[in-house]
């Protein structure tokens, strides 16, 4: 029986160990004063606020170290809100720490479920409540009110409805048509082939209709990027190869991965990089991935000159330009 | 011949010889020597500076780019390239290169402007190429628009040399250099030559005009005043994000220790 556990002896509460404050008159006179300084850097901070913002000009440059040259009132209105409402809340926290009630209470546990008396009060409340109302006599009530609930609850759903409309076709669709003349970005120019010299590149769009004007959603999906390389350079198949007009190549500038504008082109390594993630497209083989998350190449704009020796597109783009879509078709 | 026997023996017959003589003689003596003679200065002058620049390059090029600037297989050929390109790579310290690494880097020039000025010379005298410019050429700050150079920046440029100017990394250690404190002559060169990995934007993609407002863009930017003093490099929320996380944390890491500590 030796072996039997003693069961472990309650050791109570710690015993109470008074802060200086509560003891000492002293120190809680030190600890009041604290509060009130705290309080007064709070009133200064507010009173920077106000001078900077109505007093020091607003091309002041001051030297702080580590900071360099920083403009005065931005500095002033900054430090000002900044103190002003720190040390509010610094002298709130001191003050309770210091100098209010500092007793220790101890909260004891109870089982949560009520005396079955109260509960059976409760049921018996409910049940005449309902009668009083009387919604079993008053169907008409009743049955007003659950479909006024009901309705209320539509709006929620309806407003729904502002995520869409879908797309529709729109995602696999650009202003590229057949004959759709290059035109520069921004500028607005049409470019003629023996305008870009090897080893050069233009950012450009389809030229549109006149009188229609140029959106966000239009650049988003017509961006394109045009290369000039010498043709040898060129590993494409023939179908491809017959896309490029002179050596000059044309990629769709929305990545294939999630849409950003790719259009860091190394003349030296004829390799296009997408500045979010990294994905590597080489022109000379029809922007093949070489590296990056990428799943595709970039959609390669087929170009051709017209009669008067300007880039036209020579058909619209084959495939969705841009990140990949649930509805997307290849 | 009448009137010349008339008036041989005229007193004033001898001074008026003279004079034409003398006149007819001067004429054409300054025209015979003087015309050929500028143009032969100028000639002999440049043929000075080609001849300076060969000396330069020989003894500072030709190890890589070949006694010809036929080029090699560790450097390319220079026959063609221009004055432009030269004055962009030899006046910003990037040629001769510090090492053989991803890319020649901006440093101190090693050649001073007289020096480069042969070198371009020598280079333009092999085949024709985009000519070098000078400062005063490029007159931004009277042709240039600030807000047109912003959009052109913004989609030339900023995908490689950051919105701000600032530059960013490229594939396999390339980077686009930052474009502040770049003077106009060599900001307006690069843009027609595209050197090392930039590509060439010719005047007609971006026109003359339009290379002026992308260079007040530039200076305007320059010119930008840090508001918050410290602009952690204008590179957005990378060191933005670093500062945030380490240095606020921290701080509010240390404000929550403060307000559970018990008073003493």
């Amino acid at each position: 029986m030796s072996k039997e556990l003693e069961p472990l002896a309650d050791p109570g509460l710690p015993e109470h160990v008074h802060r200086k404050a509560d003891i000492d008159p002293i120190a809680a006179k030190r600890a009041e004063r604290q509060v009130a300084v705290l309080f007064s850097l709070s009133a200064a901070g507010t009173l920077l606020f106000m001078y900077s913002f109505f007093f020091i000009k607003e091309d002041l440059f001051v030297f702080i170290p580590v900071m360099g040259n920083t403009n005065a009132q931005q500095l002033g209105i900054g430090l000002g809100v900044a103190f002003g409402l720190l040390f509010i809340g610094f002298g709130a926290v001191h003050w309770a720490k210091t100098l209010m009630p500092d007793q220790e209470v101890i909260a004891y546990r109870h089982t949560l479920r009520s005396e079955e008396e109260d509960r059976g009060e409760f049921v018996k409340a409910v049940k005449i409540g309902a009668e009083e109302a009387g919604l079993g006599r008053r169907p008409l009530i009743k049955r007003s009110l659950f479909a006024a609930l009901g309705l209320a609850g539509i709006p929620a759903v309806v407003m729904l409805r502002d995520l869409g409309p879908l797309p529709g076709n729109s995602l696999n669709e650009t202003n590229w048509k057949t004959g759709t003349k290059l035109v520069t970005d921004p500028g607005e120019r049409a470019i003629k082939a023996s305008d870009l010299e090897v080893g050069g590149v233009a950012q450009v769009l389809p030229e549109l209709a006149p009188g229609k004007k140029r959106t966000l959603e239009d650049i988003a999906k017509d961006a394109v990027l045009l290369i000039r390389l010498r043709p040898v350079e060129f590993q494409l198949t023939a179908e491809r190869l017959s896309w490029t007009h002179e050596g000059i190549i044309a990629f769709s500038k929305i990545c294939s991965h999630m849409g950003c504008a790719v259009a860091l082109y190394e003349q030296t390594t004829k390799h296009l990089l997408c500045p979010c993630h990294q994905s590597t497209f080489d022109v000379t083989r029809a922007a093949k991935v070489i590296f990056g998350p990428s799943a595709r190449p970039l959609p390669q704009l087929a170009i051709t000159v017209d009669a008067d020796g300007y880039l036209i597109a020579k058909q619209p783009f084959t495939e969705a330009v841009g990140p990949s879509f649930w509805e997307r078709k290849s | 011949m009448k009137f010349i026997s008339k008036y041989r023996r005229h007193k004033f017959a001898t001074p008026v010889l003279l004079l034409v003589a003398l006149s007819a003689l001067g004429f054409t003596f300054s025209a015979a020597t003087a015309a050929p003679n500028q143009s032969a200065a100028a000639a002999s002058a440049r043929s000075t500076l080609i001849e300076e620049g060969k000396e330069i390059f020989l003894k500072g090029c030709s190890s890589c780019h070949g006694l010809n600037a036929e080029g090699a297989a560790i450097a390319p050929a220079l026959i063609g390239v221009g004055a432009a390109s030269v004055d962009f790579v030899v006046a910003t310290g990037r040629m001769p290169m510090q090492d053989m690494s991803q890319q020649a880097m901006r440093k101190a020039p090693v050649y001073n402007e007289e020096e480069v000025a042969a070198l371009a010379a020598y280079v333009a005298s092999l085949a024709h190429g985009p000519r070098a410019y000078t400062n005063e050429e490029i007159e931004w700050e009277r042709d240039g628009n600030t807000a047109e150079g912003g959009e052109l920046f913004r989609n030339n440029c900023a995908m490689c040399h950051n919105f701000a100017g600032q530059g960013g990394a490229l594939t396999r250690g390339k980077y686009a250099p930052t474009v502040m404190g770049v003077e106009a002559r060599h900001i307006y060169e690069a843009l027609i030559t595209g050197p090392q990995a930039m590509p060439v934007f010719n005047d007609k993609i971006i026109t003359p005009e339009e290379k002026l407002s992308i260079i007040k863009w530039i200076k305007s930017a320059e010119a930008e005043p840090a508001l918050g003093g410290a602009s952690l490099g204008r590179v957005g929320p990378v060191t933005e994000g670093l500062l945030v996380w380490t240095l606020g944390l921290g701080l509010l890491i240390g404000i929550a220790v403060w307000l559970t500590a018990k008073a003493r």
